[in-house]
C-alpha cells in the first residue's frame, strides 16, 4: 500500500516532467531550437493557472487552458525578437527571460505572493476524493491522460507534412527555403507549442502540489528537463517520455541517498552534489551517447538505402 | 546623478572584464559560453584560498593594507594565483568536455555542454565552499567625497572603487596590445576570421584555442575578484552577472574587445540608473531590456561586422 503511495507519487512527478519534456522535444529534437529558459515558461504557466483558479475562482480546466495560452503569448513575444537571428541568441534570450521571470515572482509581491509564494492552489476533483491516495491515483489517471494526448498529437504532427518541413528546415535552411518553405514562420510555430506544453506541465505541477514558489522554477529545473531529453534521446517522443522517468528516478534515489548518508547540517552541501552528478552525467552522455537511449531514427529514402547494398 | 554614474563605472568594469572574455571564446571558440559566469565565481573564491595561503606563509597571518586601500600586496598576488588556477580550470572543462564534441562539430551541443558544465561548476563550489558569504579584508574603509553634495547630488566614492575601475583601463589596454602587435594575437584574430584559412597559413589552432580560454579565464577570475573587492563573494555571483556579460559581449558586437569594454560599461551603467526608477529589486531585467533592444534594433551590435 504504501509502495502504491510512493509510486503513484513519484509517476505523477515523472508524468509531468514528461509532458515538459515533450515540449522542449518539439523545440529542440525536431526543429532544432535551444531553449535555456523552461523554467521560466513552465513558471508562468504555473504561476497564471494557480491565479486564475485562486483569484478569479476559475475552474481548474480553464486555469490550464490560460496556463497554455499565457506561456505561448510569452514564447510568441520571444520568438518575435530572437528566432530571426543566430541560433545561439534564441538561447540567450530564453535564458534571460526566465532570468526576469523569476525576478518578478520573487518580487511583484501583490500578483505572485513573493517569496511565500501562492498557498492553497485547488486540487481537481479532490471534494470527491478527498487528499490521499485515491486522489493521487485519480491525478496520475489524469496527468498521464494528458501526456498519451501530447504524444499521439506530436506524433501526428511530425510524422505529417509539417513536421517534416520542420526538420528539414532543421537540416538545411537553405535548401527548405528555396522550395518555398518560410522558415521562421515553421520555427515561431514550434517554438510556441512547445512553450505552451511546458506552461501546461507548470500547471500541472502547480494543481498537484498545491503550493508554488519561485524557488519551485530554478535554472536547475531546466537542467533537469534538459537531461531527460538528452539522457532519453533527443528526435523521438519516446525518448523524452523515457528520459523523464528515467531522470527523475535517478534524481529521487540519489536525493534520497544523499539524505541517508549526509548529516542534518551537510543537507544544503548534498543538494549542490546532487546537481553535481547530474550535471557530470549529462556531460558524459553528451560526449559517449550524443543520441541518447532513444535517438532519431535515421530517415533515410528506400531508394537510397538500396543502393547501397 | 553623479553617485549613479561612478556606481555604474564600478559594477561595468567588472562585466567588461568578464564580457572581454565572452567575446573572445565566442568569436574563437564559436559558441555561447554559460560557463563564463562561473569563471567569475571560481577566481574570486580561489582567490580567497589563495590570500589564506599567502598570508599565511609570508605575512604571519595578517594582510597590511597599502595607502588608502582596504587590502595589502598579498591580495594582488593572490589574484595572480587565482587568475592562474582558474585559466588551468578552463583547460581542464576544455579538455574533458568541449573538445571532445568541438571534434563533432555541433556548435549548439556545445552550448548545452556549457549550460551543464556551469551548473556542475556553481553546485562543486557552493559544496566545497558552502553559501556563507566571504570577504577579502574585514577593514572599513572611509568613502571619499569628491564632489561636494550640492552639485548635482554630489559623489562618494572608495579608493577600492577606484582602483577597480583604473585597473579594469591596465588590463583592457595590455589585451589590446597582446591582440594587435604579438603574433599571438595575430593568431587569433586570423583564426575568429576563418579558421580553415588560418589552419592553411601556418596557424597552430589548437595553441590558439588554449591560449583563448587562458586569457578568457584569467580576464573572468580578475573581474571575480573586483567583484568581491566592491562586494561579497559569494556562489552565485557570477551567474547573477551572466546575463549582463551577454549584453555586454553582443551590445559591443561578438569578437570586439573594445566593444565589449564598451558594452560593459553601458551596461552597468543603465543598471545603475534604472535602479531609482524601478528599484533594486529589478537591477538584473535591466540588462535584458539591454539585450532586447539590441538585438531588435542593431543585432550584430555596435562594432561587429556584418555575419
Amino acid at each position: 500500500m504504501e509502495l502504491l503511495a510512493y509510486g503513484s507519487f513519484f509517476l505523477c512527478f515523472a508524468s509531468i516532467f514528461a509532458v515538459m519534456a515533450l515540449g522542449l522535444n518539439l523545440q529542440w529534437g525536431f526543429a532544432g531550437l535551444f531553449n535555456v529558459g523552461v523554467a521560466g515558461f513552465v513558471a508562468i504557466g504555473a504561476y497564471a493557472s494557480a491565479l486564475l483558479t485562486t483569484s478569479l475562482g476559475w475552474p481548474v480546466a480553464l486555469g490550464w487552458i490560460g496556463a497554455m495560452a499565457a506561456a505561448g503569448i510569452a514564447a510568441f513575444i520571444v520568438g518575435l525578437a530572437a528566432l530571426r537571428l543566430r541560433e545561439d541568441y534564441l538561447a540567450i534570450t530564453t535564458f534571460g527571460i526566465a532570468v526576469v521571470i523569476q525576478l518578478v515572482a520573487l518580487n511583484a509581491q501583490a500578483l505572485t505572493g513573493g517569496p511565500f509564494g501562492i498557498q492553497s492552489i485547488p486540487k481537481p476533483l479532490s471534494a470527491w476524493l478527498g487528499a490521499g491516495l485515491a486522489w493521487n491515483l485519480a491525478y496520475l489517471a489524469l496527468v498521464l491522460g494528458v501526456v498519451g494526448l501530447a504524444w499521439w498529437g506530436l506524433e501526428r504532427l511530425v510524422a505529417g507534412p509539417w513536421g517534416r518541413v520542420l526538420r528539414a528546415i532543421r537540416e538545411d535552411e537553405a535548401a527548405a527555403a528555396s522550395l518555398g518553405k518560410p522558415a521562421r514562420r515553421y520555427r515561431l510555430q514550434a517554438f510556441v507549442l512547445g512553450c505552451m506544453l511546458m506552461g501546461l506541465g507548470g500547471a500541472l505541477y502547480a494543481h498537484f502540489v498545491g503550493y508554488i514558489a519561485p524557488e519551485d522554477f530554478l535554472p536547475v529545473l531546466t537542467f533537469q528537463v534538459w537531461a531527460m531529453l538528452i539522457v532519453g534521446g533527443s528526435g523521438r517522443n519516446l525518448g523524452a517520455v523515457a528520459g523523464a522517468v528515467l531522470v527523475w528516478g535517478i534524481w529521487t534515489v540519489s536525493g534520497g541517498l544523499l539524505r541517508d548518508l549526509l548529516p542534518q547540517a551537510e543537507q544544503a552541501r548534498g543538494a549542490a552534489l546532487q546537481v553535481v552528478l547530474i550535471g557530470v552525467l549529462i556531460a558524459a552522455i553528451l560526449v559517449a551517447r550524443p543520441r541518447g537511449l532513444f535517438g532519431e531514427r535515421a530517415t533515410v529514402s528506400r531508394h537510397a538505402a538500396e543502393d547501397a547494398t | 546623478m553623479l553617485q549613479l554614474l561612478a556606481d555604474g563605472l564600478v559594477v561595468g568594469s567588472v562585466i567588461a572584464l568578464g564580457a572581454v572574455g565572452l567575446t573572445l571564446t565566442y568569436s574563437i571558440l564559436r559558441f555561447a559560453n554559460f560557463g563564463q559566469g562561473e569563471f567569475l565565481t571560481w577566481g574570486a573564491y580561489l582567490a580567497v584560498t589563495a590570500l589564506g595561503f599567502v598570508v599565511a606563509v609570508t605575512g604571519g597571518g595578517v594582510m597590511q593594507p597599502i595607502g588608502p586601500f582596504s587590502f595589502g600586496w598579498e591580495l594582488l598576488v593572490a589574484m595572480v594565483i587565482a587568475a592562474a588556477l582558474t585559466a588551468g580550470l578552463a583547460l581542464l572543462v576544455d579538455w574533458l568536455l568541449f573538445q571532445r564534441l568541438r571534434a563533432r562539430g555541433a556548435a549548439i551541443t556545445l552550448v548545452i555542454a556549457s549550460f551543464g558544465a556551469a551548473l556542475a561548476l556553481r553546485n562543486l563550489l557552493q559544496f566545497l565552499y558552502g553559501t556563507l558569504p566571504e570577504y577579502y579584508t574585514r577593514e572599513i574603509q572611509i568613502a571619499i567625497r569628491l564632489v561636494p553634495r550640492d552639485v548635482l547630488g554630489g559623489l562618494r566614492i572608495t579608493p577600492d572603487q577606484l582602483l577597480v575601475i583604473g585597473m579594469t583601463g591596465a588590463v583592457v589596454l595590455g589585451l589590446h596590445l597582446l591582440l594587435t602587435r604579438t603574433t599571438l594575437g595575430r593568431a587569433m584574430r586570423a583564426t575568429a576570421m576563418n579558421p580553415a584559412l588560418a589552419r592553411v597559413a601556418g596557424v597552430d589552432v589548437a595553441a590558439v584555442i588554449r591560449a583563448t580560454w587562458i586569457i578568457g579565464a584569467a580576464l573572468a577570475a580578475v573581474a571575480g575578484v573586483f567583484a568581491g573587492l566592491v562586494g561579497q563573494i559569494r556562489p552565485g555571483l557570477g551567474f547573477e552577472l551572466l546575463l549582463p556579460l551577454f549584453a555586454a559581449a553582443i551590445l559591443g558586437g561578438i569578437g570586439s574587445v573594445w566593444g565589449a569594454v564598451l558594452g560593459g560599461f553601458i551596461v552597468g551603467l543603465a543598471e545603475s540608473f534604472s535602479v531609482p526608477i524601478f528599484g533594486a529589486e529589478y537591477r538584473a531585467a535591466t540588462a535584458f531590456l539591454v539585450l532586447i533592444a539590441i538585438l531588435l534594433l542593431r543585432p550584430n551590435g555596435l562594432f561587429g561586422e556584418k555575419p
